[in-house]
């Protein structure tokens, strides 16, 4: 569903994106990882285009994104983001976080978007935290809410980006729960993480970046077990 | 000490009534520099360029030059420009309204500047719209930052509105001066509006502060 052709991204002089080429298909679970500053954030970013890539192509079902002339918050509505500090709207309850965007954007009812707000709510454990303002939450809780945020528009595929990077480390876990039962239901996701154990665990790719290159593709048992390249023979020995 | 506040007695409800008619032009100032303060703002965090600088340009004249001379170009010199007899009551509102706007649309650009980034980027990554972005989530942040420097200016406009004196339009301060010399006693009349002024910045004030108590409501 996503495609990507000789992406390259600049920031100035900083070359922060070198001819990425790659697609993901329909119901994939790709983990990006990588160094910091390899361009994993950056490469995310391009496939909903907060970041608009110097040149390439950035596919979304068949239609090119990169195209000034496609609508780019229609495509967004079909892609949810999940930030590495959650970016919750704090002066809105968790209820009007959730149904807001599908409300303005999708224009379905209240009653409609509060009933789906609080399946979710109930999918990621925070029922009773609907009434509550993010800055009542934890670090762990306002993550929790952000997906179900990011759920709440329906999308056809999920953007993670280092989702659990902000979190006190006994919070990882609720977090990496939830997105461990998404894959399981068998949507697209796409996460750039830190987590190893967890790459290893849910992802059906592993796409390792390093100096803003797309450096090894391939299965995690494969990739972590008999890494191809010597970069990532090097990255694995100091993560693992 | 030769004072003697009786004297002001039959005067106060003339004066009183001052209260009301500097209310009257200071509020509707408020609200005319307030929405184009707020329009100047979001020209200044655009992408136009020129509107940009024109924008730029505005604020710095307001700002680099007296209140004073501006409201008395407006009045005198629109009726010798173009023959129109500009009224006193309308010259106040232009030029209060028109100065207020500038120092508001600086406080307002950099209200929406300190709202974190990120919340731009959430709304954008849920495909929310720029208008309904700016409406519903960047301005309510931002206004609850900027709300001590938006009362400041408020207050700052109503206590400034006495110069309107000036044009000879009957506002408060004016009317001190009138019952000053019927009476030839400065010190009572002028004291006098003075508390009501100081009244009158006061309500603004609890308002100011009750309105920021709502605001923090989320916190």
């Amino acid at each position: 569903m996503i495609k990507v052709e000789q992406l390259h991204k600049s920031f100035g002089e900083n070359e922060v994106l070198q001819n990425i080429n790659t697609s993901i298909s329909y119901g994939e679970v790709v983990t990006i990882i990588g160094p910091s500053g390899s361009g994993k954030s950056t490469f995310l970013r391009c496939l909903n285009l907060l970041e608009q890539p110097t040149s390439g192509h950035v596919y979304v079902n068949n239609e090119d994104i990169t195209n000034p002339k496609v609508n780019i918050l229609k495509v967004r509505e079909q892609i949810g983001m999940v930030f590495q500090h959650f970016h919750l709207f704090p002066h809105m309850s968790v209820l009007d976080n959730l149904t807001y965007a599908p409300m303005t954007v999708k224009g379905i009812s209240k009653k409609e978007a509060n009933q789906k707000a609080e399946e979710l709510l109930s999918k990621v454990g925070l029922t009773e935290k609907i009434n509550a303002f993010p800055n009542s939450l934890s670090g762990g809780q306002k993550q929790r809410v952000a997906i179900a945020r990011a759920l709440a528009m329906e999308p056809e595929l999920m953007l993670f980006d280092e989702p659990t990077s902000a979190l006190d480390p006994e919070m990882v876990k609720e977090v990496l729960e939830v997105i461990k039962d998404l894959a399981h239901s068998g949507m697209t996701l796409a996460v750039v993480t830190h987590e190893m154990g967890f790459a290893k665990e849910v992802s059906g790719r592993i796409i390792f970046m390093d100096q803003g290159k797309i450096v090894e593709e391939s299965e995690p048992n494969s990739f972590f077990e008999k890494p191809r390249t010597k970069r990532a023979q090097t990255f694995l020995t100091k993560v693992l | 000490m030769n004072l003697d506040f009786s004297q002001i007695v039959p005067y106060i409800p003339f004066m009183l009534e001052g209260v009301w008619v500097t209310l009257q032009f200071v509020i509707i100032a408020i609200i005319f520099g307030f929405i184009l303060g707020a329009l100047i703002a979001l020209i200044k965090i655009s992408r136009y360029k020129v509107l940009k600088l024109i924008a730029d340009f505005y604020t710095s004249i307001f700002r680099g030059t007296p209140l004073i001379l501006q409201l008395m170009l407006i009045y005198f010199a629109i009726p010798q420009l173009t023959g129109y007899d500009i009224s006193p009551f309308l010259s106040a509102i232009l030029t209060f309204g028109l100065n207020s706007s500038a120092y508001v649309s600086e406080i307002i650009r950099a209200g929406i500047q300190a709202v974190d980034q990120g919340q731009k980027e959430a709304a954008e990554a849920l495909g929310i719209p720029y208008r309904p972005m700016m409406i519903k989530i960047i301005l309510p942040q931002a206004l609850k930052n900027i709300l001590p420097a938006l009362m400041n200016e408020f207050i700052t406009l109503t206590k400034e509105s006495a110069l309107v004196s000036v044009i000879s339009y009957l506002d408060l301060m004016r009317r001190a001066q009138v019952v000053a010399s019927d009476i030839y006693r400065n010190f009572e009349p002028l004291m006098f509006v003075g508390l009501l002024y100081y009244a009158m910045v006061m309500v603004l004030t609890l308002i100011g502060k009750y309105i920021e108590r709502r605001m923090r409501a989320s916190d």
